[in-house]
């Protein structure tokens, strides 16, 4: 046994973020999983995108194709519906989790279903449909390779794209010896890997029913298009008879021609792969004559706040994402504390401006302050979201709300301490004779206080104190000969 | 069924309400383009990089090089379409040979031989009614005729490919085969064997789908003709 399985796993749920940003900062095992990790899909990435002008021109069309999207997202959604219904695809509205859970709970009780097979869902994730199945008597088992790892270590994803990349092979193989029968302890990807195959192909076969997300639905013609690079995807939306497929209200294109583009640009993003290995486009159930594919395809759309932040021109873009995963990729704060650390569905930049927005400014209103506002998330961002932006007018939000009420939660990060302070910084320096006799005594006496002292110490416990020259500013330009300073 | 109208309707009336924005143009983008002999050598290498096989044979004699390449791997029995030409013509090269793969048609309803296709056969081949230059994929449009678990379940997919139906790019495809007027049940885009990074970002090929992908690109004398669908 080499490999610590504890280590990283499940990311310990301290109170805030920067309380967990700590623990992992000092998980060393993690931090190498992660740095290995990101260097090499930052290189993958680049690789892919040798051209500026070109990723220029896809970038400008992939962000208007889902702005396009966005602007009309309500006709869309209606002709989606129209669409599906024609093709023989079901359609089921939620405006919450436990709205879609009890849908989609509603369709397998009305077949007798008891075992599931899951594609990789991140919408699903959002729903805790796992849990919730489970609690009904219903056993959902996830076939990505990477979600199957997580769901037997009993842990969360801790990245959109790549669920499992925390661990390192050591940890997965000790996952496998405990809980695959007669699997022997090993770190040889190959061995893990067909181990998975054997187990989950069984259930695949046996499965009364799969799951799957949806990467992009085309209103134009009612199709659900999936990629991924397994097949588990294929497989779970293709050999059991009843297919129900989970999406958010804002994964929507206008046309079929709207594929292509947004194709060249996520898998590139993503992983730094030209294309996934198989792009699936589900347009109907099981016609008649076919001799596979589920014989019934249901679609649950899902709200779950989206629609509040739809409310607000400059917060809908965060619902241009085509989760492709390169913000976090490109993340120096997610790089080094990885995503078990935002104690969120969605970690890293996009989860930063969307986790806030769903769950409430008051219940996640530290994650728009975890990071530095380095920008590297907006450039690498395939549909152009600004980020950025959006994570400074959420941190104005959480203090002090706009007058739209755009937010939910805005104000919950309101103290009496912080306002007075800036009250007090305003006052000071809307005031000639104040801030002439504020300055004057910080160039005297401002080096003698201690940096240890309780107000100051949260900013100096990782800053150096800054030195005060002794003459201010105004009275060296004086010096100089301003008579107006 | 659960009634899901008042959701239905509370969502759409609260996107309505929110204040409009304009829908931008479209900014111009165009997918590369190859030329005749660029094309059929970049559909190659993007498929090998991705450890794709390629072969380029006569469409007459394909039935004979996929028997080779499939003996070196000690293949026994060969999942083909019910009455699809591929079907005809593996039947006519392997059938009167008692040393060939069985050949298995895929010709009831997953339901009634499941454990079979799950457990039992060791190749599938399909045809595929395209191939896509830029990224090195094939198209499958599964019919009653080849059905989609073919290409999937066994471990070895063997893809036909006619070399005058691989085009520059998807959106090429898309818009010169008018697509969004027809879709079927389901449309594949193949590129590569199964395959995950999961563990470690080290690749590992067959981890639910077929090992190996071994595409056939088939060569005639003649010009260019329509792709079927």
């Amino acid at each position: 046994m080499t490999a610590d399985v504890q280590t990283g796993a499940g990311a310990p749920k301290a109170g805030s973020f920067a309380e967990r940003a700590h623990l992992a900062l000092d998980d060393k095992p993690l931090r190498a999983n992660f740095r290995r990790a990101m260097d090499g899909l930052m290189a993958k990435r680049a690789a892919q995108f040798p051209d500026a002008a070109d990723l220029a021109a896809l970038r400008a069309r992939g962000a208007a194709i889902k702005e396009r999207a966005l602007a009309r997202l309500p006709d869309l959604l209606e002709q989606l519906e129209a669409r599906c219904t024609g093709n023989g695809i079901k359609v089921h509205w939620a405006e919450t989790t436990d709205e879609a859970n009890r849908i989609v709970l509603g369709i397998f009780r009305e077949h007798g279903v008891k075992t599931v097979v899951k594609g990789k869902s991140m919408v699903s994730e959002e729903m805790h449909l796992n849990a919730f199945l489970g609690e009904h008597g219903i056993q959902a088992i996830e076939s990505d390779l990477g979600e199957y790892i997580i769901q037997l270590a009993g842990e969360m994803p801790s990245h959109i794209v790549m669920p499992c990349i925390h661990k390192n092979k050591g940890q997965i193989g000790a996952l496998f010896a405990e809980h695959i029968e007669g699997q022997r302890y090993t770190e040889d990807v190959d061995e893990l890997t067909a181990a998975a195959r054997r187990v989950l192909r069984d259930r695949f076969a046996e499965a009364d029913a799969g799951i799957s997300g949806v990467n992009f639905a085309v209103a134009e013609t009612g199709t659900l298009v999936l990629v991924e690079n397994e097949g588990n995807g294929r497989l779970s939306t293709t050999l059991p008879p009843l297919h129900v497929a989970v999406m958010g209200i804002e994964k929507l294109v206008e046309t079929l021609d709207d594929i292509p583009p947004l194709l060249a640009l996520l898998p590139r993003s993503a992983t730094g792969q030209p294309i996934t290995t198989y792009v699936n486009m589900i347009t109907s159930p099981r016609r008649e004559g076919e001799k596979d594919g589920p014989r019934e395809v249901h679609l649950v759309l899902l709200d779950n706040g989206r629609t509040r932040v739809y409310a607000d021109p400059e917060l809908r873009e965060t619902l241009r994402c085509i989760r492709c995963g390169a913000c976090m990729n490109h993340c120096p704060v997610y790089a080094r504390v990885g995503g078990h650390t935002y104690d969120a569905v969605y970690p890293g930049p996009i989860g930063k401006i969307l986790t806030p927005q769903i769950a409430g400014l008051d219940a996640a209103g530290d994650l728009p302050h975890a990071s530095s506002l380095c920008n590297a998330c907006v450039e690498v961002c395939p549909v152009k979201i600004p980020i950025a932006d959006i994570l400074v007018r959420l941190r104005r939000e959480a203090v002090r709300p706009s007058a739209s009420n755009a937010v939910k939660g805005a104000g919950g990060g309101w103290t009496l301490s912080e306002s007075s302070a800036w009250a007090g910084w305003k006052w000071l320096h809307a005031n000639p004779v104040l801030y002439r006799l504020g300055s004057r005594a910080l160039a005297l006496a401002g080096n003698l206080i201690p940096a240890g002292l309780p107000p100051l110490k949260a900013w100096t416990s990782v800053r150096s104190k800054p030195k005060f020259a002794p003459r201010t500013l105004h009275q060296l330009a004086r010096d100089k000969g301003f008579d107006d300073a | 069924m659960h009634d899901s109208s008042g959701a239905r309707a509370r969502i759409l009336s609260r996107l309505r309400a929110a204040p409009p924005a304009p829908a931008p143009a479209l900014p111009d983008w165009r997918a590369p383009r190859f030329d005749a002999p660029a094309r059929l050598d970049r559909f190659r290498t993007m498929l090998e990089a991705m450890k794709a096989e390629v072969h380029e044979v006569d469409a007459a004699d394909w039935p004979r090089r996929l028997r080779t390449l499939l003996d070196n791997r000690g293949v026994r029995a060969v999942v083909h379409g019910d009455g699809s030409d591929a079907a005809r013509q593996l039947a006519e090269a392997w059938s009167a040979d008692p040393q060939a793969p069985r050949l298995v048609a895929y010709d009831r309803a997953i339901e009634q031989w499941k454990g079979e296709l799950v457990h039992g056969v060791d190749a599938g081949v399909t045809a595929a009614v395209g191939g896509i230059a830029e990224t090195g994929t094939l198209i499958l449009w599964p019919t009653a005729a080849e059905p989609r678990l073919m290409s999937l379940l066994p471990p070895i997919h063997v893809a036909l490919v006619e070399e005058d139906t691989i085009r520059d790019s998807f959106a090429e495809v898309i818009l010169e085969q008018g697509w969004a007027g027809r879709m079927p049940t389901n449309v594949v885009l193949v590129s590569g064997p199964s395959k995950t990074a999961d563990i470690e970002q080290t690749l590992a090929f067959g981890v639910h789908g077929p090992k190996e992908l071994i595409v056939l690109v088939l060569k005639r004398s003649g010009g260019v003709r329509p792709i079927p669908g």
